[in-house]
């Protein structure tokens, strides 16, 4: 259950990035959420309903793009995703690999009103 | 009128900002830490038990203890030989972070220090997102916990540098594959370095106790 301090984090840069254009109103905040990135949208949603009451991004609406985990075989350069119970690579059994995508834990944008 | 503005910023930078400052503050005393996280009852407690005894003579150690309740972790590490042993409850939060680790630094004279050893809240998913600032972060695994747990925590074994793999006196009698659990570890995290050992036996200690030595040896120049 670490979403409350994340969710205070998405609220403190938000708000920070809204005062510096001079923003009314947040009305969207756009996350990127690797699948390896722990994270429960639903329970950011719901703290976020609680913490942003009286902030002018108050109702904003989170978008969580999930990133899906794409490893790159540096064996024999094949790139896929490993399901729950396997890692290694489906096509050589290969346990090297470069991790393409999967760590994202970022806000992208928000959207305001001026 | 609407428009989208682009932030592009880590949710959590301001955490990793504070892990940057306690960093810096063991970095001027000379003071190499070590963030212990672990499921609970993986045995982060027994390896610090094990760990201080063996380095007593060669280092000062101080011990941050991070548990949501009580000062029993801290009790222990201090009758095991720590210097100093401070309890940092954590008031229901499942993980230390940065804030939390600096207010219990502040109970530390780090001139008097050369290792400090920070036993974070027993958890195998939070502690993972929030840095610190020690310069290593360690796992203690163990066996009874499954051989599954890489694949199903892959944010903790990405996010260390070492991983203790306790408990291994009773290999014989759980069913544990190996293999399976090295080759998840090795994708998740190649360069790891791995520690196979049991605080009862005592096998596998030394070279945990000598990783430990030659870090804080390696810092230190």
């Amino acid at each position: 259950m670490h979403e409350l301090p994340v969710t205070e984090s998405i609220l403190d840069i938000t708000l920070r990035h809204a005062k510096t254009h001079n923003a009314t109103k947040v009305t969207d905040i756009y996350l990127v959420i690797g699948d390896w990135s722990s994270i429960i949208d639903d329970s950011v949603q719901f703290h976020w309903d609680i913490l942003s009451d009286g902030t002018i991004a108050k109702g904003a609406n989170l978008h969580f793009e999930r990133i899906p985990v794409e490893l790159f075989c540096l064996d024999c350069s094949q790139t896929y995703t490993p399901t729950d119970r396997e890692l290694i690579c489906p096509k050589c059994d290969g346990v090297r690999v470069k991790v393409m995508k999967g760590d994202e834990f970022n806000i992208d944008s928000i959207e305001i009103e001026t | 009128m609407s428009k989208k503005v682009p932030v592009v910023e880590k949710i959590l930078g301001a955490n990793e900002s504070l892990a940057e400052e306690n960093r810096a503050k063991l970095d001027e005393h000379g003071v190499f830490g070590i963030n212990l996280m672990a499921s609970p009852g993986a045995g982060k407690t027994s390896v610090i038990e094990q760990t201080l005894p063996k380095l007593a003579e060669r280092y000062r150690i101080a011990v941050i203890d991070g548990d949501i309740a009580t000062s029993i972790d801290a009790d222990r590490a201090a009758e095991a030989g720590a210097d100093i042993a401070v309890q940092v409850n954590t008031g229901g939060n499942c993980h230390l972070d940065a804030i939390m680790l600096k207010k219990g630094m502040e109970e530390i004279d780090f001139s008097k220090i050369d290792l400090l050893l920070v036993e974070n809240v027993g958890n195998l998913v939070c502690p993972a997102n929030f840095m610190l600032g020690t310069h290593k972060s360690v796992l203690v695994a163990s066996i009874p916990e499954g051989d599954d747990k890489p694949y199903k925590y892959p944010g903790m074994y990405r996010g260390v540098e070492a991983l203790v793999i306790n408990k291994i006196d009773l290999l014989p009698y759980i069913p544990f594959k190996m293999d399976y659990f090295r080759k998840g570890v090795e994708v998740l995290n190649a360069d790891l370095v791995t520690f196979p050992l049991s605080c009862i036996t005592q096998e596998g200690v030394d070279e945990w106790i000598n990783w430990i030595i030659e870090e804080v040896e390696k810092n230190k120049k």
